[in-house]
């Protein structure tokens, strides 16, 4: 199959490589419809994360379609159409179990060296190197998905990839974001950045019950993706002497 | 203008229960009880090591690095300290010193309680301190450096005494006991989310272990008392013993310790507490045994993820994760020994 691999900082290929195969009774593997780049994978390219080696394959939000299931999966079958998210979790450690997938205690094989640079471990994480597990991530045709009946989301014929898509993890984060700010109805918000995840920080706040959502950048383009896509007010802070002044007479 | 604490973010699951508002001190009447909290201060009064022995090792890598620079660039570290044009007396002096040096060095980390080759480290700063007391009194020599190697050597210094007093100081406790026989010990601990009674049960069986375990071949139980124990070693090679089980009380402990003539000496314990909250089983390990290239072969193994102590702290975390979900998890970048790029590959899987 071809994947997209990391060869060094500033360097990426598409190269052929073998296919994925089941390593757990757990796994499933999925047919990629629809892959995005996160903002994140740009540390990764500049090099500025240690521990990726030449050949790894990049990428954690991606969907498809699950063509292959190991013999203790229960919640997914073959034909199903998912969306992955990116934290790979096994549904029955401490933390799993308290809602705490990100800090998942089995589901990262390296945890010892990220527990040695972090004081704990994280979860792993698809194609985010090898302080994550060095999982194979989703800017391929397949992926192998291991605890298949807890992270993908199944999702119905009527929507669209593009629907979906940011599911995997760029929407749960920017509501993530809003969520943390307790929102009570008819709140005003102000986001700072207007990229994909403060958009998506914007359209959650309206969605928790913001009466004004306020939105910050200096990117035209993204100003104008923030008014028109999500209905925030924007300010350029390029163009305004003060923000805290602007904000506070908005 | 609300705070922090009014705002009404609840973090503390037990405030949401007790209606204690968040930010309260905790009264003496809500603290856990002195019997409730025993036997966790006892395992962290255990876990305490016996002091020194970390600075210790600290001093010897330094030692190591700093014999290995001056060895092997004597002219550069003759600059370093203020000697403007080293000639061959200068080189040959630092060459000697950076053997010195390699001497502590070798000395602090094959003993567990380095305390001589820690003293021989202060007589050793006391020569460079007249060494570079003579660099200073040369005219020719530039003032500024040496002054700052004088400097950091009188800090050195003060490390090494203070390290070699902790060391010297030490009771015979029982986390050191053994120590002059060149035994190592260590502890480690996991919290598995199943009950005690049925972890006890996977690990008594012994020949379970190696289900977890990568580092043993194979386990063969003889009788109730007995088992046989193959064990890899590096370079391929293999160590075996036989065991006896000292002590066993279910849901509790299994305490066993290897018999003579084994190929390398070891005794442990495994301990079995229900977890705080009802959630799951703490099991904490401690094992000691005698590394056969002594505490600097030990060292070594570390560089390579193969020393014991090591081995005990990833074998409970695939214990932990073949008692909840049945098996060893894998990646593609870990499912073979070594490098290996986080790409599908053909090879089977080999932990």
């Amino acid at each position: 199959m071809k994947a997209t691999c990391w060869m060094g900082p500033g360097k990426m290929q598409v190269r052929e490589v073998p296919d994925p195969m089941i390593l757990n009774q757990q796994d499933c593997i999925v047919k990629v419809t629809s892959t995005a780049i996160c903002g994140s994978d740009l540390h990764l390219y500049n090099g500025f994360l240690p521990l990726m080696e030449p050949g790894d394959i990049m990428g954690h939000e991606f969907m498809g379609e699950v063509v292959d299931v190991g013999r203790d999966v229960r919640n997914v079958r073959v034909g199903d159409r998912v969306v992955v998210p990116f934290p790979i979790a096994c549904g029955q450690c401490g933390p799993c179990r308290a809602g705490a997938y990100s800090v998942c205690e089995n589901s990262n094989p390296n945890a010892y060296i990220a527990e040695k640079m972090l004081g704990h471990s994280p979860s792993g994480i698809f194609g985010y190197s090898h302080l994550t597990g060095g999982f194979a991530g989703g800017q391929a045709e397949y992926v192998r998905v291991p605890f298949a009946d807890v992270g993908p989301l199944k999702v119905s014929d009527g929507l669209t990839d593009d629907q979906v898509l940011f599911l995997s993890d760029i929407l749960p984060t920017g509501y993530m974001g809003a969520e943390m700010c307790n929102i009570q109805p008819g709140d005003t918000i102000a986001v700072w950045g207007c990229g994909p995840v403060g958009l998506f920080a914007i359209a959650s706040a309206y969605l928790l019950g913001a009466e004004k959502v306020i939105a910050i950048d200096r990117f035209p383009y993204r100003l104008q993706m923030a008014r028109e896509r999500a209905g925030a007010i924007t300010i350029n802070y390029e163009e305004v002497d003060s923000v805290p002044d602007v904000l506070s007479r908005t | 203008m609300a705070t922090a604490l009014e705002t009404g973010v609840t973090t503390s699951r037990a405030s949401r229960e007790t209606e204690v508002p968040v930010g309260v001190g905790l009264a003496a009447s809500m603290r856990p009880s002195p019997a409730v909290a025993a036997p966790y201060q006892r395992l962290a009064d255990r876990d305490r090591g016996s002091g020194g022995e970390s600075t210790a090792d600290f001093l010897g890598y330094f030692s190591l690095g700093l014999g290995l620079a001056e060895f092997l660039m004597p002219t550069v570290m003759a600059r370093v300290v203020g000697i403007r044009n080293p000639d061959d007396r200068n080189r040959s002096t630092v060459r000697l010193m950076g053997l010195r040096e390699i001497g502590h060095g070798i000395a602090i980390l094959s003993n567990q309680q380095p305390t001589t080759a820690v003293w021989s480290r202060v007589a050793g700063d006391a020569l460079d301190l007249a060494l570079l007391g003579g660099v200073l009194a040369d005219p020719e020599n530039d003032r500024g450096r040496a002054l700052l190697g004088i400097a950091n050597v009188a800090a050195v210094t003060a490390l090494d005494v203070s390290t070699a007093q902790q060391l010297s100081r030490q009771p015979r406790t029982q986390a050191n006991a053994g120590v002059q026989a060149g035994i190592v010990r260590t502890m480690r601990s996991i919290t598995v989310q199943r009950p005690v009674s049925e972890v006890y049960a996977f690990w008594h069986n012994f020949e379970n272990l190696p289900r977890f375990m990568r580092h043993l071949e194979s386990v063969t139980v003889i009788d109730e008392r007995r088992s046989h124990w193959i064990a890899k070693a590096p370079a391929g090679k293999s160590v075996e013993w036989d065991a006896e089980t000292i002590e066993d009380r279910a849901d509790e402990i299994i305490s066993w310790r290897s018999l003579p003539g084994a190929d390398v000496y070891n005794a442990g314990t495994v301990r079995f507490m229900p977890a705080p909250g009802g959630r799951g089983t703490e099991v904490r390990v401690e094992l000691e045994y005698k590394p056969p290239l002594g505490k600097l072969g030990s060292k070594v193994a570390m560089l390579f993820r193969e020393e014991p102590g090591q081995q005990v702290h990833d074998d409970l975390r695939h214990f932990k994760q073949v008692m909840e979900f049945g098996e060893i998890l894998v990646s593609d970048a870990t499912k073979q020994r070594g490098p290996h790029p986080a790409q599908p590959d053909e090879r089977p899987v080999e932990l």
